[in-house]
């Protein structure tokens, strides 16, 4: 039997359904390497303890065969969900010492169906950023390292806890968000997968919100089965949450045939610009051959607004943060600085000068010129026209293809500290999963190879909204042809 | 009716507009499930949507959308059947959210019209230019504490309804009777309690001045005036204060203004330069507010009468003169309370009764018709007996200022201590008689052509029997004696 800590969620479901070992052994395996690896500083808060409690009832409930879908799994959950009794951070000083006394309906679900939250995942400063660098808990470190190099490699972001612990097997899998790409960045960054779903498919209720019209919750696994297992536990309706849709939840471990026959594949000419990483389209030519290989047809499409979408979700999203980030204001609760304060506005500007870090309010003042008397017509609405052209060059799309691939990420991990100091650059990163975004639909990004450093690359595989099905099934197909089988450094043999 | 500043460089005439908030009825908060009740502990009603926490989403509350789509039927105005929240920016401590959601471009109610009924029995129209949903802030309590400013977030996200009228209203009378009017069209549908002391209704002023027959002025917004009669002192004030700054040669700059009811007056509170940038922009945690014929069909369904439909019908059913109809449906209950006195008698009289004596003795008791000690039913029985001839109308009188003090029936009453009008001419003719008999003086000036001195005898006849004769039958007794 392979180590505990390598099993995928539907091995661990296989293994406790069959009584070789217990959630609680395989909760206790996942804690040890937890505590063995806090150097990644992949968790914000560890719930040892908790964890024990809810395999101990994961057990009960399996011998008892009404196990739920993630019975006895143990999970990293992003510190963006609010956790009943449980610290949750944002990773952010702002909320210094907050325990919300509500659970996310997404993590609520989770726990419904049985998963053992190990602990409270690091992540960039409210979700802003694409390097885990701009958390005020500090960076996390990706497991993988170039080969003979050992300089630490950023895991991606904003999802980077969440991706370093199910990468370096802390976890066997891990809640993200994603509003620009921070499920599916960080997930190509460390080889695993992680899907974006449709906007409206999770509940928003209980996440601390950075773009409300952008941010949606998804899983971070090692399959693309364990993401269908696990989106299929976190979904659904939630009339808590006004933009959650009233759509059924479809079986989507069951769409995973094995057969993408008859299934059209586009490859848009416009995520191909002049000076794409060489590595990258390779990659992309390859995952291009095994779809057709397995009996896709690859049609060109065009999605001609492309080069407006990341400064188009530089207005949105900023300006949706600026208000968002509003509450964060000393008076109710987290940090509030009251030393020479003399007045609600020093308050206020004291709090949330030294409770936000320097992206977060470089997002705010962002959002805030975009949305003042005067500049509103010319960004955020200009934006918001952008954005719907973006979203009918899917529409067009899709008339002719079933499923979009394109590279996830422009290139693979980076070392810590190299792109720090320079925002253009680091919001280049997510070039290629903002339109998917921006148009709301699901994406899934599938580890497919390693660079000639020896780092994971992925792709990424675009559907029509709610369609998360067909995108998981050509994504099991990918996944099946690559056989992406390495583990980083820091995992061993 | 017209309302003309005399200054000394010609005539102003005064342009006002006024944005009405009110709290819409109903038992939840506009984007939360907590309590709306009045009185409540400090902070009682609060759910963590309200209190701005994490992760925490508004979700719309389709009574306070129905209270919305029916005023604004009331109002006779456009109903939008898609609408969009927009959030309004601003810190403020008893602003949680670090925003207040609102509606902006894309309203749910459009444009409406208010018939004013002025004192003189005229009526003038007065346009809406808006009403919309949003939410309102929590209190901040300055007073609690030397030093520390305290929070009470119950009336946080409590649904309101902002009204804007149209820059139609000229005198401060017209303000005060538009606020009478959406008062009254607000309590008869049920939206609003319309209580302007309990802050449910309250109302921002736009004041300006300007030559008669040119354009608008720059106008100034008096905040939050909390009655109607400040809000009318607010108006005068206002509008003399842009005459002398004109006069003067002064300009006067657009600002938010308070009235301060103590001194009588206005002050500034900001100017433009120092106006709030709220960065309007749509709530990307809600939906376009949407609905369908259907559903504003319903709602259309359930109206009540409306005190112009129900003025017209006073006036055509019962006759009544404008006046007393526009009186007697400024409110529901008064109109249903005259209604009952009404239903089966005359109008006219009933309407007088209702009027003139109820609402003096009310007045005079400080209480409103709910508390009437004198129902409907018993009102009706006493003009029952004026009619039948049980009680003259001085009598009624009487045993109407019983009723008040004791609220019994009226025919008890006349039972108990034997007020019943005197129709017996056996007995009138005796009193008549003995009248006569010692008067021989006055009888023969009657009989030599001063007739008017009749009405003399009248009275000692009523003096003689307590009040309880019929007077018409005197009198005929009267004329049949002396005159033959």
């Amino acid at each position: 039997m392979s180590k505990l800590t390598d099993l995928t969620i539907t091995q661990a479901r296989e293994g406790l359904t069959k009584g070789d070992f217990t959630a609680r052994e395989l909760t206790q395996a996942h804690i040890d390497a937890m505590e063995a690896h806090r150097g990644l500083n992949a968790f914000i808060t560890e719930t040892p303890d908790r964890a024990l409690e809810q395999a101990d009832a994961a057990d009960v409930a399996i011998k008892s065969g009404d196990a739920g879908a993630m019975a006895g799994v143990p999970i990293g959950m992003k510190d963006l969900f609010c956790t009943e009794g449980v610290l949750t951070t944002a990773a952010s000083h702002i909320l210094d010492g907050f325990t919300p006394p509500y659970e996310s309906t997404v993590s609520a679900n989770l726990k419904k169906a049985g998963a053992v939250t190990l602990g409270k995942t690091n992540l960039d400063e409210f979700a802003m950023g694409s390097s885990n660098e701009t958390s005020y808990y500090g960076p996390v470190k990706n497991p993988w390292k170039k080969q003979g190099d050992d300089a630490d490699m950023v895991p991606g972001g904003s999802s980077g806890g969440s991706a370093a612990a199910v990468a370096g097997r802390l976890a066997i899998a891990a809640t993200g968000t994603d509003t620009g790409g921070s499920i599916r960045q960080p997930a190509a960054f460390t080889g695993i997968v992680g899907l974006k779903p449709t906007y409206g498919r999770c509940s928003r209720y209980g996440i601390v919100a950075f773009a409300s019209s952008l941010d949606q919750a998804g899983p971070m696994t090692r399959t693309v089965r364990d993401a269908a297992i696990m989106l299929g536990a976190m979904a659904g309706f939630d009339p808590k949450d006004s933009t959650s849709a009233n759509v059924p939840v479809p079986d989507f471990e069951a769409a995973l045939t094995g057969d993408i026959r008859g299934k059209t594949v586009g490859i848009p000419a416009e995520y191909r610009p002049d000076g794409l990483n060489a590595e990258v389209q390779a990659v992309w030519d390859k995952g291009v051959q095994m779809l057709k290989d397995a009996g896709a047809t690859v049609v060109d499409i065009s999605l001609p607004h492309t080069k407006y979408a990341l400064p188009t979700y530089y207005i949105v999203a900023p300006a949706e943060a600026s208000s968002n980030l509003a509450r964060y204001d000393g008076v109710r609760f987290g940090l509030r600085v009251t030393d020479g304060v003399r007045s609600l506005d020093d308050m206020y500007m004291k709090t949330r000068g030294e409770g936000f870090g320097k992206e977060v309010r470089r997002r705010v003042l962002i959002g805030t010129y975009a949305l003042s008397a005067g500049y509103y017509d010319a960004y955020y609405l200009k934006a918001q026209k952008v954005r719907t052209l973006i979203a009918q060059d899917f529409k067009k799309a899709f008339e002719t293809c079933d499923v979009i691939l394109t590279p996830t990420a422009p290139s693979a991990a980076f070392p810590v500290g190299a792109e720090v100091d320079d925002p253009i650059t680091m919001y280049l990163n997510d070039v290629f999963t903002v339109p998917t975004s921006l148009a709301g639909l699901p994406g899934l990004s599938v580890p497919v190879d390693l660079d000639k450093d020896g780092l994971p690359m992925g792709l990424q595989l675009i559907g029509r909204p709610f369609d998360e099905e067909t995108v998981l099934q050509v994504g099991d197909v990918m996944e099946k042809a690559a056989g992406f089988t390495h583990k980083p450094a820091s995992v061993g043999a | 009716m017209s309302y003309v500043i005399q200054g000394e460089t010609g005539d102003w005439e005064v342009v006002i507009g006024l944005e009405v908030h009110a709290q819409v009825i109903s038992e939840a908060k506009l984007f939360s499930g907590a309590s709306t009740k009045f009185g409540a502990e400090p902070n009682d009603q609060v759910s963590f949507v309200d209190a701005g926490f994490p992760g925490m989403l508004p979700v719309i509350n389709e009574k306070a959308v129905e209270q919305a789509v029916r005023t604004g039927l009331g109002l006779k105005a456009q109903i939008n059947h898609r609408s969009v929240f927009a959030r309004k920016n601003y810190f403020y401590a008893d602003l949680p959210q670090g925003y207040q959601i609102s509606q902006y471009e894309l309203p749910i109610v459009g444009h409406g019209t208010i018939i004013l009924d002025m004192p003189d029995g005229s009526t003038r129209e007065v346009g809406i230019e808006r009403l919309h949903l949003e939410q309102d802030a929590g209190k901040s309590m300055h007073d609690q504490h030397p030093a520390k400013t305290f929070v009470d977030l119950n009336r946080s996200g409590v649904a309101l309804m902002e009204i804007v009228s149209k820059p139609d209203m000229r005198t401060p009378e017209e303000a005060g009777a538009y606020l009478r009017k959406l008062r009254a069209i607000l309590r008869y549908l049920g939206t609003c309690d319309g209580n302007m002391e309990e802050g449910s209704m309250r109302c921002d002023v736009n004041v300006s001045v300007r030559r008669p027959d040119e354009g608008f002025r720059t106008r100034c917004e008096i905040k939050n005036v909390n009655s109607v009669r400040f809000v009318m002192q607010a108006i005068e004030y206002e509008a003399k204060r842009h005459v002398e700054v004109y006069e003067s040669g002064g300009k006067i700059e657009q600002e938010t203004r308070l009235f301060d009811p103590s001194k009588g007056e206005t002050r500034s509170l900001r100017t433009k330069e120092n106006a709030h940038d709220y960065r309007y922009f749509p709530d990307p945690d809600l939906l376009p507010l949407e609905f369908d014929d259907a559903f504003v069909d319903g709602i259309r369904a359930t109206l009540p009468e409306l005190p112009d439909e129900k003025k017209q019908r006073f006036i055509s059913d019962y006759g009544l003169s404008p006046y007393d109809a526009t009186v007697l449906v400024f409110d529901k209950e008064s109109a249903a309370y005259f209604e009952q006195v009404a239903e089966g008698r005359d109008g006219k009289a009933a309407a007088n009764w209702v009027t003139t004596n109820l609402f003096g003795a009310l007045n005079k008791l400080g209480k409103d018709i709910g508390e009437s000690p004198v129902s409907a039913k018993q009102l009706g029985q006493l003009i029952d007996l004026i009619s039948d001839g049980t009680l003259s109308g001085r009598l009624a009188k009487e045993v109407f200022e019983i009723m008040i003090e004791t609220g019994d029936d009226p025919a008890k009453i006349v039972d108990e201590r034997g007020m019943k009008q005197v129709t017996d001419t056996g007995a009138i003719e005796k009193a008549v008689d003995e009248v006569i008999a010692a008067n021989p003086d006055k009888v023969a000036e009657v009989q030599g052509g001063k007739e008017k001195l009749l009405g003399w005898f009248t009275g000692q006849v009523m003096k003689a029997t307590q009040g309880k004769a019929n007077p018409q039958a005197v009198n005929d007794v009267l004329k049949k004696k002396i005159l033959g």
